[in-house]
């Protein structure tokens, strides 16, 4: 099935997250659509399989202009998706979750479905147990799953959301070969990654998204360093961070083990000394955010040491790392970070983690208005915080933090904000690191990162590059390390 | 959490929406069930208030409700849905008994009574922090810890006024042997509420309105019960606050228990169903008050004299006194589906 998307356009509150994108993929092809994270393509993804409407634009299947109401929609028509975290049901046997969705009346004719799961995964050497817990499956055996049921549901076009994050080389290579063997049946296949290895290694044709509009539409096999430049726009240089004189070392991590559901990560070292910054940078999800909450103590290392300021932080709660003066600040400003619904003289009170019992309102008043004018937030004390913007939002967090820390954690902490709030939220960083707090910041910003780093480490897939000089290295340079090259 | 504390102007005329809404369907349920509607309203309204022995009885009855809404107040608040309020308040009841019991021809009345009412500060607490325990170490949502508590509780009940501390004689379900004069709360003169019981009450929901709005404590819950997360990171400590939200609520509704047991108009002995069900009023009433404890006040209030009023419909019609349930109900459900349409329709709401 051809499958053409006209002038799509998506908006989420202010941010637009598909900006009159188009997209065109011929049928029994592999079609890469390649870019950073918040490129807009798991948007424009789900707007092709129903999960969300566009705003505006048009999808045609096969020239026949198609309304996507609903996921179910979506796979009537012929095409389905496979998401970045399996969307299945874990306390359900194998078997049960093929059935799910199935259109096969009030009784499912569970013995047809037994066969056919069994001949569907033979075809691409899939082991799939129908009997089995999907609970008990690895991510590849759940995400293999799934694509047998959009094949069994009669999907002829087949989206995979980045599908490698969680999966192993050899696991990796019987997808592809799976997704080869589809495409020469006729079926489209539309591969979003923003690892530029497999892209390459699996498209014939890559459209390139970036902040929400297309960039390049490429026929493989294409250089490196133009896909590079597409994804990440812009190349100029521009002034980077001077060196600064450090100090102690206030972060030692030591031989650290830490593991999610997705990942685990083995043998992490670094030392961190006061007035320094060091860069996170790597796809999302490529272990980043664990080594930081290790750091922050909001991730328990189940080996090796974490040493703030000199002294052994282990089996030590969050609270302890508080105290010894680490300040985490996350990602979601009002979903880990600000409470929405409380004002700001209100946060100021919380913040003070005062012992004493009533709340002395008007000494917490002044104090508000004080850090309103310091730290140049557009806003009133007795506004909530949700009705800030995200820059005054950002700053409103860094007011918040303790006056003296050593060690200052942050996931990025400028996404979505306008150059000028960059620059003051940069400004308010560095001014800090002046004063002997440590930063270490995760980015998907690469000028972000070459600009304000002394170090940068850069993450794939579970695994660290030592850090190097920031300012040794190019965009280029760096991009092709985050897309996995050299891993 | 669908409840947010701040209300303006528009959300209470939307309120009363919601209120002639409900009672436009409870006259058709009286209708249906063979009454005149309004004849039944004033019907209650005159088993309420009609006299002032009337009026006495909507007291005793207000204050229970009143002590479990503040302290449902902080749960709420915290974001926690402490259902097993209801046994809370049995255990307030069965721990009263069991003191009184044990003390009652040894020490001076007042001195019992006092140690009644700690005895069921404590049991209500303990109770309540059973659930928070279960919620933060066992991972077993507070509804469903609440719920199975409740069960256990009205068992206990069943179990203490069948075997240890049946009447003399015969075991029966009536309740244990009634506690003399003595030991019931003293009563105004002419007009049977204790000032002792209303004081309780009243200093109870001041405490929680001043708590909530002027201590660092009070900012917690409120933090917590929007953003968990957010206040985790914040280094709140969230076990603790939340351990103490329902270790607070437990003691009020103990000595709602306690209230129950010795009040003026109280039957003065344990029997299975002593909780009369105040403690899910409570939840509705603070529900109703969308988390206000100025508006839980005259709030509960009114529940209890429908509550009261609504007997007269089964003594003077015929007619099954749960109607004034059925009211109470209708009224939450309404206010709470309009809330809902508001913050669908207006898309305010997430």
């Amino acid at each position: 099935m051809r499958v053409e998307l006209k002038n799509i356009t998506k908006h989420f509150g202010s941010i637009c997250a598909n900006d009159d994108v188009s997209l065109c993929v011929e049928p029994g092809t592999v079609h890469g659509l390649l870019g950073e994270n918040g490129a807009g393509k798991s948007t424009l993804m789900k707007v092709l399989s129903g999960f969300i409407s566009a705003d505006r634009g048009e999808i045609i299947l096969d020239d026949n202009v198609v309304q996507m109401i609903s996921p179910a929609r979506a796979i009537d028509l012929g095409v389905g998706m496979l998401h970045q975290d399996p969307l299945d049901f874990p306390a359900l046997s194998v078997l049960s979750n093929f059935l799910l969705g199935s259109h096969s009346g009030l009784v499912p004719d569970v013995g047809r479905a037994r066969r056919e799961l069994r001949q569907l995964a033979d075809q691409f050497d899939f082991h799939l147990d129908p009997d089995v817990r999907v609970s008990d499956l690895s991510i590849s055996e759940r995400q293999q799953l799934e694509i047998i049921r959009l094949l069994w549901l009669g999907v002829r076009v087949l989206i995979l959301d980045e599908p490698t994050t969680a999966i192993s080389a050899q696991q990796k290579a019987k997808l592809f070969g799976a997704l080869r063997m589809m495409a020469e049946q006729g079926k489209t296949i539309i591969f979003v990654s923003h690892k530029l290895d497999e892209v390459e290694e699996l498209s014939s044709q890559v459209t390139v998204l970036a902040a929400g509009k297309v960039t390049g539409v490429v026929v493989m096999p294409c250089p490196t360093n133009r896909l590079v430049q597409m994804m990440f726009g812009k190349t100029v240089a521009l002034t980077k961070r001077q060196p600064a004189p450090l100090g102690e070392p206030v972060l030692q991590m030591d031989g650290v083990m830490v593991r999610d559901w997705r990942m685990e990560m083995k043998g992490l070292c670094l030392e961190v000394r006061a007035g320094e910054v060091i860069g996170l940078a790597g796809l999302e999800g490529s272990g980043q955010r664990l080594m930081l909450q290790a750091c922050g103590g909001l991730e328990r290392p189940l080996a090796g040491r974490v040493c703030i300021g000199g002294n052994d932080m282990k089996g030590k709660p969050y609270r302890s790392f508080l105290e010894a003066g680490v300040a985490y600040m996350a990602a979601g400003r009002l979903e880990e970070g600000l409470i929405a619904g409380l004002t700001l003289t209100e946060h100021v009170a919380l913040a003070e983690r005062s012992r004493s019992f009533l709340i002395d309102w008007n000494s917490t008043l002044r104090k508000t208005v004080g850090l309103i004018g310091e730290f140049n937030i557009k806003g009133d004390p007795a506004m909530r915080v949700e009705e800030l913007s995200g820059g005054n939002q950002q700053r409103t967090l860094l007011a918040l933090l303790p006056r003296h820390l050593k060690l200052l954690l942050l996931e990025h902490p400028t996404r979505g904000l306008d150059v000028e709030s960059v620059e003051s939220i940069w400004g308010l960083l560095l001014e800090r690191t002046r004063l002997g707090t440590a930063i270490i910041f995760i980015s998907s910003d690469l000028d972000e990162l070459l600009d304000r780093c002394d170090r940068i480490l850069v993450f794939f897939s579970g695994r660290v590059a030592p850090p190097f000089d920031a300012r040794k290295v190019s965009v280029e340079q760096l991009g092709e390390l985050i897309g996995g090259k050299g891993f | 959490m669908a409840i947010k504390p701040d209300t303006g102007t528009s959300e209470w005329l939307l309120r009363a929406v919601g209120i002639v809404i409900a009672l436009t369907l409870c006259g058709l349920v009286l209708l249906a069930s063979g009454a005149m509607p309004l004849d039944a309203f004033a019907l209650i309204l005159e088993g309420a208030f009609g006299s002032s022995a009337k009026l006495a009885y909507v007291m005793t009855a207000w204050i229970p409700v009143l002590l479990c809404s503040a302290g449902l107040l902080l749960t709420f608040e915290a974001g926690l849905w402490n259902i097993g309020i209801e046994g809370q308040v049995v255990m307030g009841a069965v721990s009263a008994t069991g003191v009184m019991l044990a003390l009652q021809n040894t020490l001076p009345p007042a001195a019992v009574l006092v140690l009644a009412a700690l005895a069921a500060i404590s049991g209500g607490a303990l109770w309540a922090l059973l659930v928070g325990v279960l919620k933060l170490y066992g991972r077993v949502n507070e509804i469903f810890g609440g719920l199975g508590l409740n069960f256990i509780a009205s068992s206990l009940t069943v179990y203490l006024v069948l075997g240890p501390w049946k009447r003399p004689g015969i075991a029966s379900t009536s309740g244990t042997q009634p506690f003399p004069p003595p030991l019931w709360l003293p009563a105004f003169k002419g007009f049977n509420v204790s000032p002792i019981e209303v004081l309780l009450g009243l200093i109870a929901i001041a405490f929680v309105f001043a708590g909530l709005r002027g201590t660092h404590f009070g900012l917690r819950l409120k933090a917590i019960g929007k953003n968990l997360r957010s206040a985790f990171l914040m280094g709140i400590s969230t076990h603790r606050s939340i351990l103490l939200a329902f270790g607070l609520c437990g003691a009020l509704a103990g000595l709602a228990g306690w209230v129950l047991v010795v009040g003026t108009s109280a039957r003065h002995n344990l029997f299975p169903l002593v909780s009369s069900g105040y403690g899910f009023l409570a939840i509705l009433v603070v529900l109703l008050a969308n988390l206000s404890p100025v508006w839980s006040t005259p709030i509960s209030f009114f529940f209890a004299s429908i509550t009261m009023g609504s007997l007269q419909l089964a003594l003077q019609r015929q007619l099954d006194s749960s109607l004034g349930g059925v009211i109470q109900g209708m009224l939450v459900i309404s206010i709470l589906v309009t809330e809902g349409l508001r913050s669908t329709r207006f898309g305010r709401g997430r």
